[in-house]
């Protein structure tokens, strides 16, 4: 991403940020509420278009009006995507089918298994946790095996088990190559996935460096610091959403 | 009001000369009495909404390409007022159906699509005081505004398509009146369309005032929870 | 490669279909609640106006439409209910194939239901109500499926819109059904003169349906571009 620009009506949520993201790089986006990371996200998804500057993955610039998405992109943000009033095997199949997976049954049933859901499979997902949840949210997007994944808050909800999973899953992902793009608030989070880590503040990137750089209680005195001089982004606004 | 608001004062003169000719100088109809003189209101109010809805589609459309918000406070108040204006072409319709059909109300064509033209543009309005985030009224605004405006060739062409028993004044052929009373209609159009633009530029003035205020507050209060944090 | 982008185009759109239609299976809120509130008009036409055969003649098909109208609203209202909790739409967005399709999809799930509830509530209106079939039937289809298609375009539209606003379920037929005139008052003439006796011409009302529903079909199609980025 180079100089990527979002105006939401008259407020700059992103006024110039850059990102480059290597294979098998992960870089974690520190920022309190407010910040534009969400905001960030949606664009590198391609959900949004970009109000200034250019959005390129995998080296090729997105389609000006990104009306066709990529199936190599994966995104997983605060909500699961699914529907409550199916079950969870139900639910993956629709995406198996929705990203063309061949065989979109056995697929389901392996990411199922690989997180630790399998006995919940007919269940219902409106009957789920929290964490159940969170846990079939990152199910769907290993389903379709995007090389660059997308996560927003990622850890949030699960247990100790489930985060072991997650984090196994994407130091697998970044071995095979993937790309990873991280957004949290928690610091020890960033590390735990990123081998960058930088800082967003009023839609700028305001630190930037790689976690050899900044160990755990340096980057946590620096976020601080950060966090007092910038306080919480004065791009928010309350009432929307 | 301030200097730059001069351009308003002659409002009140064009105003009583329009009445004068009105309801003084220009003459009975031959068939309907005094009752033509509603007529001329009538017709100013008409040109009005048609002017009012133009520009809120317009405003609208623009609106959907620059996601500017100004735009969107255009066809706000644009849509407010023609509402208002709709109201008043129904009413004084009503009053000189009343006295021409002998019907206070008949579901004709033009009458007809006239009164969904109001219904649809006041959900509008209520569609605009029912969400609170700017952005997204604004969007959803000016797609039901595009929607709506569908209705306003239909309404403008209905006495033309079919046969309606609402009269229509200017043809291809001409104005089917007399001298005075077409002096009488253009004047009242007039000074019609002059109101609506002195409400369109207070009406705009408040709404930026509204929206400066909602930005200011919102600094506000994060600058105060700044301070606390 | 055009072609294969052809193929995953039509995938995205038979899966999102699929998919509504599972749901409706499982949940069954929609058609039960349309299918539920047009028997519950024909009972309370039928006491309100009584069930003497003439008399009920005059008004068959206003109180046909009327009811439809109704329905409609309930059931297209809904379109995008399942969508809302857990942001489904957004996954739909970024699955492979164009966001159009999503909309064409919705639009035909819309369009089952309708028509659906259309076929199954006639014949208990003409029972109910003792009203003798003396129509036409390629006449009497077209004027159900077009009058069904004239909801469909604005409905699922709208319904999207509602969805996102606050007291939207009370706002949605308030510019629903204003819009939705042009509809009623061809599809009613329209029946009227399939079901006379004898027999009426239908066409021209139908015709003015048809224009409706192609206008209200491409503008739809044309603002839901501008509608994705909320």
């Amino acid at each position: 991403m180079q100089h990527v620009q979002k105006r939401i009506g008259e407020r700059w949520v992103l006024s110039d940020v850059s990102v480059v993201l290597g294979a098998g790089r992960a870089l974690a986006v520190l920022g309190p509420n407010g910040a534009g990371k969400s905001t960030l996200l949606r664009v590198a998804a391609g959900l949004w278009s970009p109000s200034g500057g250019m959005v390129y993955r995998f080296g090729r610039r997105g389609t000006p009006d990104h009306t066709a998405s990529d199936p190599r992109v994966g995104l997983v943000g605060h909500q699961s995507f699914l529907y409550p009033a199916l079950t969870a095997l139900e639910n993956l199949m629709v995406y198996g089918r929705l990203y063309g997976l061949s065989r979109p049954k056995v697929k389901a049933e392996a990411a199922l298994e690989r997180f630790g859901l399998r006995w919940s499979a007919n269940e219902p997902l409106k009957t789920f946790s929290r964490g159940m949840k969170q846990r079939l949210s990152l199910a769907r997007a290993w389903l379709s095996d995007p090389e660059l994944l997308l996560l927003d808050e990622p850890f949030s909800g699960l247990d100790l088990e489930g985060q072991e999973l997650l984090t196994g899953w994407l130091a697998e992902h970044r071995r095979r190559g993937g790309a990873q793009l991280l957004i949290t608030h928690s610091v020890e989070e960033a590390l735990k996935v990123g081998d960058a880590v930088a800082i967003l503040m009023r839609g700028r990137l305001v630190w930037w460096g790689s976690r050899d750089a900044a160990d755990e209680d340096g980057l946590r005195v620096r976020y601080r610091e950060w966090l007092s001089k910038g306080g919480i982004g004065s791009f928010a606004s309350f009432g929307s959403s | 009001m301030t200097k730059r608001d001069w351009w308003m004062w002659p409002f009140l003169p064009v105003m009583w000369i329009a009445c004068y000719l009105n309801f003084l100088w220009s003459p009975d109809d031959a068939q309907l009495g005094p009752s033509q003189r509603i007529f001329y209101f009538h017709m100013g109010a008409a040109t009005v909404v048609l002017v009012a809805y133009t520009i809120t589609l317009v405003s609208s459309i623009a609106y959907l390409v620059t996601r500017r918000l100004s735009w969107d406070r255009w066809a706000a108040a644009s849509a407010e007022i023609g509402t208002v204006f709709t109201a008043m072409v129904l009413v004084s319709g009503i009053l000189w159906g009343r006295a021409a059909w002998g019907v206070w109300w008949t579901w004709d064509p033009r009458l007809t699509t006239t009164v969904i033209l109001w219904v649809i543009f006041a959900g509008y309005l209520l569609l605009r005081e029912w969400s609170d985030n700017p952005e997204r009224r604004a969007l959803y605004s000016a797609v039901v505004a595009i929607l709506a405006y569908v209705d306003v060739p239909i309404d403008y062409m209905a006495v033309r398509w079919w046969n309606s028993i609402h009269p229509v004044v200017i043809t291809s052929q001409g104005i089917a009146m007399a001298p005075r009373m077409i002096v009488a209609m253009f004047v009242s159009m007039a000074a019609l369309l002059y109101l609506f633009a002195i409400w369109m530029a207070i009406r705009l003035r408040l709404l930026r005032a509204e929206a400066g205020l909602a930005d200011i507050k919102n600094r506000l209060f994060l600058a105060m929870q700044e301070l606390e944090g | 490669m055009a072609q294969q982008g052809r193929h995953r185009f039509i995938r995205k759109f038979w899966v999102i279909v699929g998919k509504d239609l599972l749901l409706e299976l499982r949940t069954k809120d929609t058609w039960v609640g349309m299918l539920a509130f047009v028997v519950m008009v024909i009972f309370l036409f039928a006491f309100a106006f009584g069930t003497d055969r003439s008399q009920v003649r005059q008004t068959f098909s206003g109180i046909l439409w009327l009811a439809f109208l109704f329905a409609g609203i309930l059931g297209v209202g809904r379109t995008y209910h399942h969508e809302m909790p857990e942001e489904a739409l957004v996954g739909l967005m970024l699955a492979p194939g164009e966001r159009t399709w999503i909309v064409v999809a919705k639009m035909s799930v819309a369009f089952c239901f309708m028509f659906g509830l259309e076929l199954v509530a006639s014949p208990l209106f003409f029972i109910l109500l003792n009203q003798p079939w003396t129509g036409r039937w390629a006449a009497y289809l077209a004027a159900l499926a077009l009058g069904a298609w004239g909801f469909v375009g604005v409905g699922t539209l709208l319904s999207a819109l509602a969805a996102n606003v606050r007291s939207g379920e009370a706002l949605l037929p308030l510019l629903l059904v204003p819009l939705e005139i042009p509809v009623l008052i061809t599809a009613v003439e329209a029946t009227r003169a399939i079901l006379a006796t004898p027999p009426g011409n239908p066409w021209g009302w139908l015709e003015g349906l048809l224009a409706y529903d192609v206008i209200f079909l491409a503008l739809p199609l044309v603002l839901y571009d501008y509608l994705w980025e909320v």
